[in-house]
């Protein structure tokens, strides 16, 4: 009973979609307000219905309603509580209906917040909103329903899934269901998936607002993009923040002693990240200076369409085999999707071309503008280069019908020396100026940061000396990051010289131009994250050996005996095999490290759970990969050093709280009429600065 | 598919005989390769069975029964080279890691590296036209030539309210 209820407010929900669509499209096409209001309310209740579509499965997934085919998948006795409710998006329709649900209080919020100053705008933000709302919904109503039950069909060997009986059918109710898959019972997946779709999902407003734009001719402006700026920042942050949580997840479940392995599905995340990046970058070229416009369109055409391939990616399976594709529905339904989108966005786009006229020009290479754009030039060949990595496979078994891999090697040969680019970028653009920049000017804003990096990577880089692109990279964080501090220390200087002490003038540095310092914040981290990748590139250390209890495994600095193994049955129904280890330090005892092996015997999967001692300048990250019976008490273990990895995590939390000051503050009334105000041309002087 | 597997795990067992036999036949060769030295090389391959898990950390049987593999020739003395070509022999292209750069799937290679040339010349030369779109008359001072009173007084009010504010 309460399952049809759910299932009858999906239906609803997507009926109102469709209804929105129709009634926003006619009423902005005839101007009709009434038709454009009721469309406002339809799209509004899409976000009520699905919730209680959500709460219903939410609540059967926790009561272990096995009636339901996607709870028998997903859910299992065996699971705690909590498990159980985040196994709402562990599986395919679930997660449907989840990112739907996502997506639809998106679209709500922003009908109710942003209603009355962008009235002329909203038909057409309407229609392309709740059309992916629509489009969601659709799928999970008729592809992937996630209130199919399980029938036995008369006849039949297999069960049938159908959300209405079948003829000559009987419900048929498991004892257990399969659970979720052991590998997500991890806090990195619990919390990636919602922040990742959050991220996704949160695309569609700059998107739907740019769209309108384009529609309403209103692309000449910059209104839309003033519009949807903090919209932006949010699904920014959330995709960093899924992609920090990734990260995570991998190093510390997946037993490969790395944090990115240039998976497809890691890949189709950072995809819309790094055009999404480059978008924020571009606005603000557009905000303060009337340039780029069409670009902006581009990349968050980009951005989007790239958010819903991603999405395509991960809920289809189809690059790491073709067939997948054709498994279901879902595949040529997204194909077609995205392909309507893009199409549809990039036909728009070339019609209304001639509107996107630029304001400004500027007078030399060295220049903020210049900067900018070669900047986004940058993300742009990254995220193309790995686009081409992550299809490649597919157009060569589709052309040649070779199967080949594209793994980490390419990724890291191919971006590695255009990230190199963009850090040095990062840390020498911020003190451009708009226009023109004077090369002395310039040279006096860097020569300090530039001589001590220098100095710096003489003495404390001497000992990475063996690894010239680990030296190179570790001067340029060091210089970048000096760079930024140096701006920070000018800002403060000038302040207490009024007579402020250096806490308060930061924070009002802070406070005066919060996007700025927010900035240079999220820079920083970007920076530590680099360290992060730095130290798993090129300097990472690693040992495999055997060895019986009482013997050592060597490893650098590190030395690790194997004391015993043990076995127990843990929580969650799994076996634990686990071994007891003491690491030590140039012969001092450091601490015990417990690596082991979670069986987990329902979904017969084994886990590799490491174990790790964490330092800031080190990981040491022990893996039980083998063992022998019981008893002869020779196990086999995996060792990795792992420099610098701890930064990479550092680095996500500064980005964060970066982002969270960037879009912190007033964004409108007052301090717009002073963005406006303040052209470059009438400034006093052409120094650094915004 | 379960067959293919099944005939799979069967070829690499034969392999696996095979080597062992020769192992044994010639006994006095002193060099047992370590594990560093089989994950050296396990690295850079791919089984076809686990799609995205380097052979090097893959813990399924299969990917195994290939460390062992390459253990034995390491064992009797194959080259890094010898057994990578090995395995693109028996499993194709798809083992390798690091795509080859030759034949359709140098592709893979050539475009992002072009797009990134092409990505630089585009750069350079919007810049050159928007250096050419600038109004030819130049002023140093950076004087707005003729700006509205109005919007002049609020820049100056805003000016002075900053001041009072600092």
């Amino acid at each position: 009973m309460l399952n049809d209820i759910g299932f009858f407010a999906l239906a609803i929900a997507f009926g109102l979609a469709v209804y929105a669509c129709v009634a926003a499209l006619y009423g902005g096409w005839k101007a009709r307000t009434q038709w454009v209001e009721s469309a406002r309310n339809a799209s509004i209740l899409i976000f009520p219905l699905l919730t209680v579509s959500v709460i219903i499965l939410v609540y059967a997934l926790y009561r272990l309603d096995f009636s339901l085919a996607y709870v028998n998948d997903v859910s299992s006795r065996a699971m705690s509580p909590f498990l159980r409710v985040t196994a709402l998006w562990g599986g395919q329709n679930g997660s449907l209906l989840f990112w739907a649900w996502i997506m639809a209080g998106f679209v709500m919020t922003v009908l109710l917040r942003r209603w009355e100053p962008d009235r002329e705008l909203m038909p057409y933000v309407i229609f392309t909103a709740v059309l992916t709302t629509g489009f969601f919904v659709g799928v999970t109503l008729f592809i992937a329903n996630p209130f199919q039950r399980l029938w036995h069909v008369l006849g039949d060997t297999e069960l049938t899934r159908a959300v209405f009986r079948p003829a000559n059918a009987m419900a048929y109710i498991p004892e257990d269901g399969g659970g979720l898959n052991p590998l997500l019972r991890h806090f990195g997946m619990i919390g990636h998936p919602p922040t990742t779709y959050l991220g996704f999902t949160g695309f569609v407003i700059p998107f739907a607002y740019a769209i309108a734009a384009l529609i309403t001719g209103q692309s000449r402006g910059d209104k839309w993009i003033r519009a949807t700026r903090r919209w932006t920042l949010v699904a920014w942050l959330f995709l960093s923040i899924g992609l920090v949580l990734g990260g995570r997840w991998a190093y510390d479940v997946l037993g490969w002693g790395g944090f990115w392995g240039w998976d497809p599905v890691e890949n189709a995340m950072l995809l819309p990240w790094l055009t999404g990046t480059a978008f924020l970058h571009s606005v603000m070229m557009t905000e303060k200076r009337g340039m780029l416009k069409k670009w902006n369109m581009v990349l968050i055409i980009l951005t989007y369409s790239l958010a819903l391939f991603g999405t395509f990616i991960t809920r289809t399976g189809v690059v790491s085999s073709v067939h997948a594709f054709a498994q279901s529905a879902l595949g040529p339904a997204f194909f077609v999707f995205i392909g309507v989108t893009f199409i549809g966005s990039v036909w728009l786009l070339i019609e209304r071309w001639d509107t996107l006229k630029s304001d400004h020009e500027l007078e030399s290479f060295f220049s903020r503008e210049a900067a900018f754009l070669l900047q986004n030039m940058l993300f742009l060949a990254i995220a193309f280069a790995v686009f081409w990595g992550t299809v490649f496979p597919l157009i060569s078994e589709l052309v040649t019908g070779t199967k080949i891999t594209v793994g980490p090697p390419y990724f890291k040969k191919v971006t590695g020396p255009l990230f190199f680019a963009l850090l040095l970028l990062m840390g020498i653009a911020p003190l451009f100026a708009w226009r023109k920049q004077a090369v002395e000017r310039l040279g006096k804003a860097i020569r300090y940061p530039f001589a001590l990096s220098v100095v710096l990577a003489v003495l404390w880089g001497y000992a990475y000396r063996a690894h010239p692109a680990a030296y190179l990279g570790l001067w340029l964080v060091v210089f970048v990051t000096l760079a930024i501090l140096w701006e920070f220390g000018k800002g403060i200087k000038a302040r207490t010289r009024r007579g402020e002490n250096v806490w308060t003038a930061l924070q009002k540095l802070i406070g005066r131009n919060h996007r700025r310092y927010g900035g240079y914040i999220i820079h920083l981290g970007v920076v530590m994250i680099a360290l992060g990748f730095i130290g798993d590139s090129f300097l990472k250390q690693e040992t495999q050996g055997t060895v019986a209890a009482g013997e050592s495994l060597q490893l650098g600095a590190y030395s690790l005996r194997f004391d015993n193994l043990g076995y127990y049955a843990g929580s969650d129904g799994r076996e634990v095999l686990e071994a007891t280890t003491s690491l030590f330090k140039d012969g001092q005892f450091v601490r015990t490290l417990n690596p082991r092996r979670d069986y987990f015997v329902v979904q017969r999967q084994p886990v590799t759970i490491p174990g790790v001692y964490s330092t800031a300048a080190e990981d040491v990250y022990v893996l039980l990969v083998g063992w022998e019976e019981i008893g002869l008490g020779a196990s086999t273990f995996k060792m990795y050093i792992n420099p610098l990895i701890n930064w990479a995590w550092v680095g996500g939390l500064m980005l964060i709280v970066g982002t969270l000051i960037a879009a912190w503050g007033p964004m409108s009334g007052q301090r717009e009429v002073s963005y406006a105000l303040r052209r470059p041309t009438a400034r006093p002087q052409p120094a650094a600065g915004d | 598919m379960r067959i293919r597997k099944l005939m799979l795990a069967v070829l690499v067992f034969a392999a696996s005989l095979l080597a062992v036999g020769v192992v044994y036949a010639q006994q006095e060769t002193p060099n047992t390769p370590t594990d560093n030295e089989v994950n050296e090389i396990a690295k850079k391959l791919y089984c076809p069975v686990c799609p995205n898990t380097p052979l090097d950390v893959c813990e399924t049987q299969a990917c195994q029964d290939w460390r062992a593999l390459i253990k034995q020739q390491l064992a009797e003395g194959w080259t890094e080279e010898e057994i990578l070509n090995y395995f693109v022999v028996q499993y194709g292209e798809r083992v390798l890691a690091e795509p080859q750069r030759r034949g359709f799937t140098s592709l893979v290679w050539v475009l992002p590296v072009t797009a990134a040339a092409l990505g630089a010349v585009v750069v350079w030369q919007v810049v050159k036209s928007w250096q050419a779109a600038r109004l030819p008359v130049q002023n140093d001072l950076m004087e707005i030539p003729d700006i509205d009173p109005e919007v002049r007084a609020r820049v100056e009010q805003e000016l002075r309210a900053l001041e009072e504010e600092l």
